[in-house]
């Protein structure tokens, strides 16, 4: 299908929406009625038909808004996309391995067309027709991790590996969850999980590490982690705190099921295979309450997590203080009944939500 | 768990090739090279990985890891070169006597577990005998990076020497072959004391070359990290044994030309494995119980794993005892 792309803004007026379509397929991540940290890496090898797992780099109706919001990002802070030298040419791994897997997944939106090292790139939905030399970097207009991921929604982290260890030697970062390139730039797979509470007692990064490490060619892997935002605002990064940290005071019974939103990174991971470096999309997916809670099965368990969920988690995801009022919300779409397991919405077999009287 | 799960597979993924060429180089090595089956380019690899190559030996699988030594820019085909070993378990044998051009055989991925470091200022390679394969690759990277580094190799006699004349006259001033039978070595401490800050080494060869260089280079004083080594532990002929297999309920032999991890895929159990030469981690196993000694063999598990038989690596580790058993 082609997609419609969305006008609309992920700062100021907030006009960021999800289509019903979207609300669909938004990637859900509880298949239980409660959540703990685990390692919870899979393969990434497609996955149900329209669903973000489908494709390797899955392109949806925010593909140009949030492309261009990326831009401002950077307008304002360039450090928030940097590579240390040795890892260019991880970077050009990383735009073949964009540029190869949409051309072959969206045919409709994205051209790669290669001759020798004459390489053209058609981006229909940005209007980008580039002509350039693979692994010359005079012939970009930035450098190729850069280039590319100006293109490509999503953070990335591109990690060298070395010493059996993961080194984030390069990122591009403006939809983060509350973490900074610039702070973490060099810091070694321990060093930059330093602020998680609990997962390092559970022995779950030391096992996350040996599986990373051990991850191949041709074999990519995923993960799924979530957290809270108050507004649509993809850049909630400590940089801006000072801007976003408040928005989280304006919440009121009457404006949570518009305003918070349940946020959702589909982690990937691939193996680069020129610098043997590893790269980590981290996707991240926004969906409102009140969206949600269109799905019944949803609704249930999102009261259930929430309300069960450890302080320590509560408190490092930032809505400890707005837990009490996500709770009134959510528990009126709470009506006691089972749900099915698994992460689908399961809409035609999960019952509507019952009216208490 | 998480979203849309699916069952894991095991090892690396694997690609149809025809077998493109075989080439023998002297009376011992022979160079093997392979074209995908579909046509198509084969995936780009980093200099340094390798390849398991599937034998079909009368019924019997083998899996032999070799290094893939073309070059990395040209995917059109892998090569490997496979020195013949009378003494081993028969897949090079296999290799040399039986895989001829217009076989179709089984690869995997590539996989690198021997990677150069793109920080280094300069390269020094140091190559035994058919260890010389990775550094065919690395040579011709280096060449189309610009980056530094030489190549210290060591050879039997000038007739085993396998692409030093190639390498010789290609890279003149960069390639230094020494000849045992002429009663040459390496002079390590003076090489390694004339390398620049930021010089990484790297070295392929048998083991006890490779024991010699990290020493050499540790009392020197260098960093462990700009040390890089590969050592293939073949699995290795051994006494048949008897293992129990808890999750799946069943018994199994292990021949004396098999391993483990191969008797346990022959019982129809899956199990993890990625490098099948014990450095991955992938296959590690838990002991359940155990009455006898355990071989271990592979580089993956620590010292204090190795003497109290909580773990063991089935590609390449083996026991003999009276009974064990195995949570798999
Ligand atoms: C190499 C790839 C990875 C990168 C670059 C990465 C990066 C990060 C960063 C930057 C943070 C934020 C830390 C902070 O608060 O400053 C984080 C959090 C976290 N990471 Fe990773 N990570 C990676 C892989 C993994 C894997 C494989 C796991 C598997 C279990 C994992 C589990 C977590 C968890 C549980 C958190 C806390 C998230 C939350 O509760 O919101 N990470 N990661
Ligand atoms: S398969 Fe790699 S250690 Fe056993």
């Amino acid at each position: 299908m082609t997609i419609q792309f969305n006008e609309e803004t992920f700062r100021d007026d907030y006009s960021f929406h999800n289509s019903d379509w979207a609300i669909k397929r938004f990637p859900f991540p509880f298949h239980e009625d409660s959540y703990m940290y685990a390692v919870n890496m899979e393969q990434h090898r497609g996955g149900p038909e329209g669903s973000v797992y489908e494709k390797r780099f899955d392109v949806d109706e925010h593909y140009v808004s949030e492309m261009r919001d990326r831009a401002m990002v950077l307008a304002d802070d360039p450090l928030r996309c940097q590579s240390l030298p040795h890892m260019t040419l991880a970077g050009w791994d990383l735009l073949e391995l964009i540029m190869v897997s949409k051309s072959e997944d969206y045919p409709d939106l994205f051209e790669l067309h290669r001759n020798g090292n004459q390489w053209r790139w058609v981006n229909k939905p940005l209007g980008i027709d580039d002509t350039f030399t693979f692994l010359d970097e005079t012939t970009l207009p930035y450098g190729p991790m850069e280039y590319i991921t100006r293109q490509a929604q999503g953070d990335f982290c591109v990690l060298d590996q070395r010493d059996d260890m993961l080194w984030m030697d390069a990122g591009m970062v403006t939809t983060q969850a509350d973490w900074s390139l610039d702070f973490d730039i060099g810091m070694n797979f321990f060093e930059w999980h330093a602020p998680v509470p609990l997962a390092h007692e559970m022995g779950i990064f030391k096992r996350a590490l040996k599986f990373l490490l051990n991850i191949q060619q041709g074999a990519p892997a995923r993960r799924l982690n979530w957290t809270m935002t108050v507004n649509p605002l993809l850049d909630t990064s400590p940089e801006n705190y000072h801007k976003w940290g408040i928005q989280k005071t304006t919440l009121t019974p009457e404006n949570i099921g518009a305003k918070q939103h349940l946020r959702v990174e589909l982690q990937t991971f691939f193996r680069l295979p020129r610098s043997n470096a590893l790269v980590f999309p981290i996707r991240c997916y926004l969906c409102s309450f009140q969206d949600l809670m269109t799905m019944p099965k949803w609704g249930r368990r999102l009261h259930r997590v929430v309300r069960d969920l450890p302080e320590e988690l509560a408190t490092y995801k930032g809505f400890i203080d707005n837990r009490p009022m996500m709770l009134d919300y959510l528990s009126q779409f709470d009506d006691g009944l089972p749900t099915s397991r698994g992460v689908w919405p399961d809409l035609d077999t999960e019952p509507a939500l019952k009216k208490s009287s | 768990m998480s979203a849309a799960p699916q069952k894991a597979k095991a090892g690396a993924e694997k690609i149809d090739v025809t077998v493109s060429a075989v080439v023998p180089l002297n009376e011992l090595v022979t160079r093997f090279e392979f074209k995908a089956k579909d046509g198509r380019d084969l995936p780009t690899f980093s200099a340094g990985a390798h390849t398991v190559v599937q034998m079909n030996d009368q019924g019997r699988t083998r899996l032999n890891p070799y290094s893939i030594m073309s070059d990395p820019a040209d995917t059109s085909h892998y090569a490997i070169s496979v020195r013949r070993d009378d003494e081993g378990r028969g897949g090079s044998l296999f290799m040399h006597r039986n895989v001829k051009v217009g076989d179709e055989m089984t690869i995997t991925f590539p996989v690198n577990l021997f990677s150069l470091d793109l920080r280094a200022r300069k390269q020094v390679f140091i190559a035994g005998g058919i260890g010389i394969t990775p550094f065919m690759a690395m040579i011709a990277q280096m060449e189309r990076l610009g980056g530094q580094w030489e190549l210290h190799y060591s050879v039997r006699t000038e007739a085993l020497g396998t692409y030093v004349q190639e390498l010789s006259y290609k890279h003149p001033g960069k390639v230094h072959v020494y000849y045992d039978d002429q009663s040459q070595a390496i002079a390590l401490e003076d090489l390694l004391d004339g390398q620049p800050l930021g010089t990484n080494v790297y070295v392929c060869g048998p083991k006890g070359m490779i024991d010699w260089v990290h020493a050499t280079a540790s009392a020197a004083g260098w960093p462990d990290a700009n040390v890089h080594s590969e050592e293939f532990t073949k699995p290795q002929p051994g006494k048949p044994f008897q293992v129990r297999l808890c999750k799946s309920d069943k018994v199994i032999d292990v021949g004396e030309h098999e391993s483990l991890l191969e008797a346990i895929e022959r019982s129809g159990v899956e199990a993890p494995f990625l490098c099948r030469g014990g450095a991955c981690g992938q296959c590690e196993t838990d002991v359940v119980s155990f009455d006898g000694d355990f071989i271990h063999r592979d580089h993956w598990l620590d010292d204090d794993q190795h003497a109290n038989g909580s773990k063991i690596m089935p590609c390449v580790s083996r026991f003999v005892g009276k009974s064990l058993e195995l949570d798999r």
